[in-house]
Order: structure tokens, then C-alpha cells, then sequence
């Protein structure tokens, strides 16, 4: 894991956002939480980084996307 | 084994574990629809609790037990076996169990018409509370006359630039919500309108909706369609093990038995009416000493 960065665009009315956000709080993960409800720039760009419209999005790293929240995913990759 | 991980799943599992059963939780995830449930205000021991707070409590809870857990699985077909019962996920993996709890819970019921299964995502969603701000400042349609669909459309008048708010019925929701709508200047509201089609190539551009009067056709031009026509009973994975009722309900007696002896079913997927988390967590509790019963008798 290292010194990946970690950013998540979510919503601040979405619960599957706030799972997320424990989640990466929880494993001590530090995270960048961009509200998209609140800055249109930052939608569009995570709907072009993700391919879709739906939150949360959660990058790592450069390259690694996680749409919606995916636990077993995210431990995968985190565990990296 | 213990299919599903919302309220009814996670407590038959504390329950299954403090019995001392060799558990194994399989689930798609952990909550259910309670991830989609932003406060919650009956649940005993809390006046105010947030879903994925109170999820977090019973997920905690759960892994204090050497429970197995294996979340992002999704069972696709359950059978019995010599020895009990065969689990199979969509990825092919199999796994045994002596005794069974089916406890996958209701999933957003799904409009069936073209553009939907691809545009999914990418315009089409089906939780208006997590993604409806990202549609701010756009025309979306809001699909269903319930209640969750006039809350839905409720919210999204205050940020998008106009709701086109379809449904194939007249408004079946609570009288105060429509009434909350009478004022509201950039909604507009189609009754009786079928909806046949959402169209776009990458993301969506439009829906075409019929009015079931005129049969006239007419097509929407909004960025976002949200669908918000009910719920169905995750339960494909039994249909045709045991009984089920004309909306696909697992039937189970107040001892949450099925009609297949030693599969036990619990929760919003069950006939067992008021779908509540506290009912759910009781209908879970039940099943899992129902089951540790069972299992004793088969020892003896």
C-alpha cells in the first residue's frame, strides 16, 4: 500500500459513501473526499475518470478505480 | 450457512455462532437496503441511528465470532444434496451446508425496457439519495408514483433544473407528499404514461414514455432517469426448491421453516409481513435456533 494516494467522490446524503469513508477511516487509510454534490468540476471529472455517474468512486493510486462501495475489492487492492 | 448480510442474515449468524454452529456467511454485502437508509429512528437502543452506523454495529458484532464470511459472493442457486444442502455462486464456487438460512432480503425492483441494463450507471440509477446530487442543474426523470419515488422527486426539484416525474399508475403515495409537490414550478407529472425506452450512447439523453389514454408517444430529454417502482424478493436462487407466493416471497411457518426441512428463510425475502430491520433481525434471530434445533436432531 505504501504511499498510494486515496481520493473518494461521494455525496454527503449517500450511505453507501459514508460505509466507504468508515471503512478507509477504520484501516488508518488517509483519504482525499471530494463532494461532488457541491463542486460540478469534480463530477465531471470523476464521471470521465469512472465512466459513469454513480457514487461513490474511489481512486488508489493512479490506476486503480472502484466504483460503488466494493469491500472485498477494496481489501484486495489495499492490501497490495 | 447463512445466505445474505442485511439485518436478518447478520443476526442469525451472532446467533448461529453463540450456538457454537460451524457458520458461513455468503452475501453480495453487509446491510442490505439498510446501506440505503440514511436515519433510522426505531430500532430499540437508539433514537437516532444513521444505516451504515447501525450496520457497522452489527458488522463488528458478527466478526467478534469465527464466523467464515465471504462478502461480495453472490449465491445464484441453491440445491439439496445427500448430505443437505449445495450452494453455487455465479463464479462457480460451491459450498455445503448441513442446515441453510435464506435471508437475501429485496433488491430495487428493475423496469425491464430497453436501454436500462446498459445505460445502468451511466444516467440509470436506482438510489436516488446516493447519486441524485450528481445530476444537479440537469432534467431527470424520476420513474414509479410510490412513495420513495415522490421523495425521490421531492429532493431533486430543489437541485435539478426540471423533473419529469412518470408513472404507469396514478400517484399511490401518501396524500402529504403530493400535496408538497402542488406548488413546486419544475416538475411535471405524467400518470397513466408507460415507459418504454431510456436512450443514449454512453450516458443517457432521453426516455420515451406512452400515455396509456391516447396511446400518444412522447420522449423525455433528461440527462438522468431514476427508478424507484418498488422492490422484488431476491429469491431466484430457490424458485423451484421450495414455495414461494405469486410475488416471489419464500412461504415460512412462524418458526421460519420453508417447505424443504432444514432450510430456514428470514427477512424481507420471506412472506412474513412489515418489512422493518427489527423484524428482519428478529425473523434472523428465530431462524438460526430453529436451525441449531434441527441440526440437534439430526445428531440424536
Amino acid at each position: 500500500m505504501a504511499d498510494r494516494k486515496v481520493v473518494i467522490y461521494s455525496t454527503p446524503t449517500c450511505p453507501y459513501c459514508k460505509r466507504a469513508k468508515d471503512y478507509l477511516s477504520r484501516k488508518g487509510i488517509p483519504y482525499t473526499d471530494i463532494n461532488v454534490a457541491e463542486d460540478r468540476e469534480k463530477a465531471k471529472e470523476m464521471i470521465q475518470k469512472s465512466g459513469q455517474m454513480g457514487v461513490p468512486v474511489i481512486i488508489i493510486g493512479d490506476n486503480e478505480i472502484v466504483v460503488g462501495f466494493n469491500q472485498s475489492l477494496l481489501d484486495k487492492l489495499l492490501s497490495q | 450457512m447463512v445466505i445474505g448480510g442485511g439485518p436478518a442474515g447478520l443476526a442469525a449468524s451472532v446467533y448461529a455462532a453463540r450456538k457454537r454452529l460451524k457458520a458461513l456467511l455468503i452475501s453480495v454485502d453487509i446491510g442490505g437496503q439498510v446501506n440505503k437508509t440514511l436515519g433510522i429512528e426505531n430500532y430499540p437502543g437508539y433514537q437516532f441511528i444513521e444505516g451504515p452506523e447501525l450496520i457497522d454495529k452489527f458488522q463488528t458484532q458478527v466478526s467478534q465470532f469465527p464466523i467464515d464470511q465471504k462478502i461480495g459472493y453472490k449465491v445464484s442457486r441453491l440445491e439439496k444434496s445427500d448430505d443437505g444442502f449445495e450452494a453455487i455462486s455465479e463464479a462457480g464456487d460451491r459450498y455445503q451446508a448441513k442446515a441453510v438460512i435464506f435471508a437475501t432480503g429485496k433488491s430495487p425492483r428493475k423496469l425491464n425496457v430497453p436501454g436500462e441494463a446498459e445505460l445502468t450507471g451511466r444516467g440509470v440509477t436506482y438510489c436516488a439519495i446516493c447519486d441524485g446530487p450528481v445530476f444537479a442543474g440537469q432534467r431527470v426523470a424520476i420513474v414509479g408514483g410510490g412513495n420513495s419515488a415522490l421523495e425521490a422527486a421531492l429532493d431533486m426539484v430543489k437541485i435539478a433544473e426540471h423533473v419529469d416525474l412518470v408513472s404507469l399508475t396514478p400517484l399511490t403515495s401518501d396524500a402529504i407528499l403530493i400535496d408538497k409537490l402542488t406548488d413546486v414550478k419544475n416538475i411535471t407529472i405524467f400518470t397513466e404514461y408507460q415507459t418504454e425506452k431510456i436512450e443514449g450512447q454512453d450516458f443517457v439523453n432521453g426516455m420515451l414514455i406512452r400515455d396509456l389514454k391516447s396511446s400518444e408517444g412522447k420522449r423525455l430529454e433528461v440527462t438522468g432517469v431514476f427508478i424507484e417502482i418498488g422492490l422484488v424478493p431476491n429469491s431466484a436462487a430457490v424458485s423451484g426448491l421450495i414455495e414461494l407466493n405469486k410475488w416471489g416471497e419464500v412461504l415460512v411457518s412462524c418458526a421460519c421453516e420453508t417447505t424443504v426441512p432444514g432450510l430456514y428463510a428470514a427477512g424481507d425475502v420471506t412472506d412474513v409481513p412489515e418489512k422493518q430491520i427489527i423484524v428482519a433481525a428478529g425473523e434472523g434471530a428465530k431462524s438460526a435456533l430453529q436451525a441449531h434445533r434441527y441440526l440437534q436432531r439430526l445428531a440424536t
